[in-house]
């Protein structure tokens, strides 16, 4: 049989041992392996997820033609585009930290299982260092979540509804894209200054987190300046015949008909209002009006002449006459013979956002972008002066209210800026009931 | 009383959608006893002929206009119309706005040709196979020609208006004792309605009048004995193919005022179809106009607010999305064989 001694020198070399080993794991974690996809060789890998296929494929067509232009841009091909113009001076054309840029493609099918099969894909089997992208707020708050517990940055492309920014928020997701309350804050004085304030609204909506935040947005923004609201019916997205929607309408007593819907739900919605004479329509003694709070040129384009003097919001147009705006046209244009959508606009942004960070932090660790970015302030990226407020990671910037346009010069001149409605007038605190429900929690590095 | 006969005509020109694309599938499922999964690409395929035809005819020379500019700075292109240039500025706008109308023409002969070429080309093959390798393989034929419309025409919806003639609204509320404007009606969808009763109408009396009719609807009933009788039946079913996507190719064609299409047209039409077919009777002809009408009407009413407020109190949420398959389970419960199938089809 054995016998154990203990001496006070065992004990305190003992001790000693097991406090070094628990130490460990700090001791040796070094910046230099401590997040996920961390880039050992010359290339740094992006992942750009957005719909190849679907009803948004031809808004992800065109976010891809941004990406790739953005790519060519921060390798130092190309005219250099924005990043001439960006106030941010960190990017030289050498790619990113001095690593060449590559890219990874993702088809979201504007499905939220299929968008995170694929940015998952891209995250462990290409070792994407950031996911980007999307055409639908869906999406875009599935994929942020994936991004958070995987630990890389999500930088979102076309997302409108508040809960990306506000109760889905993450401290690995960043909107540049503006949002359904700043559409609302925007759009209502230029309602009252056409419309007047005694009207009457009857609201359409997708029936999805986008149309829900989108409409309430809306709401609140028009009963503000004495609108009422005489009803708000909810549309499956799947609808493609609104006309058992719009018919109701005609004799609810509404004069005004506000279609929360984006893509081809909002093309067919406003394809049979017009169908039905509303714009037509006297209600009241005052002409009927339709409000689309969200516009895009690609779906302006597909409802065809039927936008002609409607108002809406968007996040850019290419007929802005800042300089980063034109170097943006310009250089899209030159390569691809059309202007940019707002959809290629604000992921171009995104990708030189994100560069920009990575470069100014020193590295790709997604806590050290996410610092870089929180609070950032920035110009000459075609929406004046912005910042990516740090408290919800959403940039504030000055947001269009356009119109459908009347006499059209080209079939990409269908949407006129009647507005720019300065940042002050559409900014909200983080805490607002809107945007309540949710916190961004920590950066997680993926260590 | 008017938000309900609103509802009534909407579900009427729903249902001629419908039913025009049943009347196709039950031809097909009835003469050649395949059943047709890519029918609804041959209704997306017409609406096609029609943006082809509206491209076609706006072909256009170009011009520079130097004192404005385009977005790169660029002169402006100014596009004039052939059909302007050849025949004046009047008239050729004229051709254009009717493009609709003109695109029936222009796809009928289309649409015959390609049902003869896929009949021939590919279903015949499958005649005597299971009906699952059918739906497969035309199931897998749909998908081809959406995927090939987008790939030429995008993803996004193409407005093909209706000429102005036909662009307003109709009051028919007045000849029925309404206040003016308390039902005012689109044009173009009571012109589309009519035009299915034509097309129904056409379609009864050329199989019920004609000869090659005759010959066709006794090979529905019994295609051995026909054969016996010297007829190439097969042949004559080939051409009945090809009648069939004609007719879903000009439902296409006439539809696209009321929904621009996009390369998912036939999809969304496809399921709502089958579902109209079973619940008619399958290879009933008269049974597929009836239920195509009857669950238009039913799924128009199911989205009125007041009916959505009744069946969301009985925790029957979006009635407006379920109600034709809920009437599609209760008919196949309670007789399996559809309104006005033959007994003992689907009653084995």
């Amino acid at each position: 049989m054995s016998k154990i001694e203990f001496t006070r020198r065992g004990i305190i070399k003992t001790s000693a041992a097991v406090g070094a080993g628990i130490a460990m794991p700090t001791l040796l974690t070094s910046p230099a392996a401590a997040y996920t996809n961390e880039p050992k060789g010359k290339t740094v890998t992006l992942g750009f997820n957005v719909p190849q296929t679907g009803a948004y494929a031809d808004e992800g067509a065109d976010e891809l033609r941004a990406y790739e232009l953005a790519v060519e841009h921060l390798n130092g091909g190309g005219d250099g585009g924005m990043m001439n113009t960006f106030s941010s001076k960190e990017l030289k054309g050498n790619g990113i930290l001095g690593k060449k840029v590559e890219f990874v493609t993702g088809d979201t099918q504007t499905k939220s299982d299929a968008a995170r099969a694929s940015a998952k894909s891209m995250i462990e089997k290409d070792n994407a260092v950031m996911i980007t992208g999307g055409s639908s707020s869906g999406v875009a708050i599935a994929v942020q979540g994936l991004c958070q517990e995987a630990g890389v940055i999500f930088m979102a492309g076309l997302t409108h509804s508040n809960d990306t920014t506000g109760k889905d928020k993450k401290a690995n997701g960043f909107r540049h894209f503006f949002n359904g309350y700043m559409s609302g804050a925007a759009l209502a004085p230029v309602l009252l200054e056409m419309y007047g304030p005694d009207r009457t609204a009857y609201h359409l909506t997708a029936d999805y987190t986008w149309g829900w935040t989108q409409q309430e947005s809306i709401q609140q923004a028009t009963e503000a300046i004495g609108w009422k609201t005489a009803k708000n019916v909810l549309t499956p997205l799947a609808t493609t015949d609104f006309s058992s929607y719009v018919a109701p309408v005609l004799n609810s007593g509404a004069d005004v008909l506000v279609l929360n819907h984006y893509g081809g739900n909002m093309i067919n919605s406003l394809t049979a209002a017009v169908q039905f004479g509303l714009r037509a329509k006297e209600v009241n003694g005052k002409n009927f009006e339709i409000v689309v709070p969200l516009y895009s040129r690609l779906m302006a384009k597909g409802a065809g002449e039927n936008v002609k003097g409607i108002f809406g919001s968007t996040n850019w147009h290419w007929s802005l006459q800042d300089e980063g705006s034109k170097a943006f046209v310009k250089s899209f244009g030159k390569k691809y013979g059309f202007p940019p959508s707002q959809a290629a606009h604000t992921v171009y942004c995104q990708t030189l956002l994100y560069a920009d960070a990575a470069e100014r932090a020193g590295t790709f660790n997604p806590c050290g972008i996410a610092e870089s970015l929180e609070g950032f302030k920035f110009d000459g990226l075609g929406n004046g002066a912005t910042e990516y407020r740090a408290g919800d990671h959403q940039c504030f910037k000055d947001v269009l209210v356009v119109k459908g346009k009347e006499n059209p010069t080209s079939e990409f001149d269908v949407l006129e800026v009647v507005k720019v409605t300065p940042r002050a007038q559409v900014e909200y605190p983080v805490d607002h009931a809107m945007f309540a429900g949710g916190e961004l929690g920590k950066c997680n590095s993926g260590a | 009383m008017d938000a309900i006969l609103l509802q009534v005509l909407n579900g009427l020109d729903k249902g001629s959608a419908y039913a025009l694309i049943a009347l196709g599938l039950t031809l097909i499922f009835g003469t050649l006893g395949v059943v047709n999964f890519a029918h609804g690409a041959l209704f997306m395929i017409g609406a096609f002929c029609a943006v082809t035809l509206q491209k076609i005819l706006n072909i256009s020379t170009i011009s520079l206009d130097p004192t404005k500019t385009d977005f790169l700075g660029d002169p402006l292109k100014i596009k004039t119309p052939l059909v302007e240039t050849w025949f004046g500025e009047i008239a050729g706008q004229a051709i254009i706005d009717w493009t609709v109308p003109l695109a029936v023409l222009f796809s009928i002969p289309i649409m015959l040709v390609i049902g003869y070429v896929m009949e021939r080309g590919l279903i015949r093959h499958f005649y005597k196979r299971p009906h699952a390798d059918q739906i497969l393989v035309t199931f897998g034929l749909a998908i081809v020609a959406g995927e090939l419309v987008k790939a030429n025409f995008g993803a996004t919806e193409i407005q093909v208006p209706a000429p102005d003639l036909l662009a307003g609204v109709t009051d028919l509320g007045v000849y029925l004792g309404f206040d003016v404007g308390r039902v005012a009606y689109p044009t173009w969808r009571i012109t589309f309605f009519c035009f299915s009763l034509a097309v129904i109408g056409s379609i009864f009396a050329f199989l019920q009048f004609t000869t090659f009719g005759m010959v066709v609807r006794a090979g529905m009933a019994d295609r051995e004995t026909v054969g016996l009788l010297g007829i190439n039946i097969d042949r004559k079913f080939t051409i009945m193919f090809g009648i069939a996507a004609a007719v879903a190719g000009v439902a296409g064609v006439m539809y696209t005022p009321i929904k621009p299409p996009s390369y998912e047209l036939g999809m969304q039409f496809l399921v709502i179809s089958f579902v109209v077919v079973v619940v008619g009777g399958m290879g009933s002809l008269a049974g597929a106009v009836l239920a195509g009408f009857m669950l238009g009407i039913l799924e128009s009413f199911a989205s009125m607010n007041e009916v959505k407020s009744f069946f969301e109190m009985l925790y029957l949420p979006s009635i407006d999305q379920i109600i034709i398959y809920l009437v599609a389970i209760i008919v196949l419960l309670v007789r399996p064989r559809g309104l006005l199938g033959k007994a003992g089809v689907m009653e084995d």
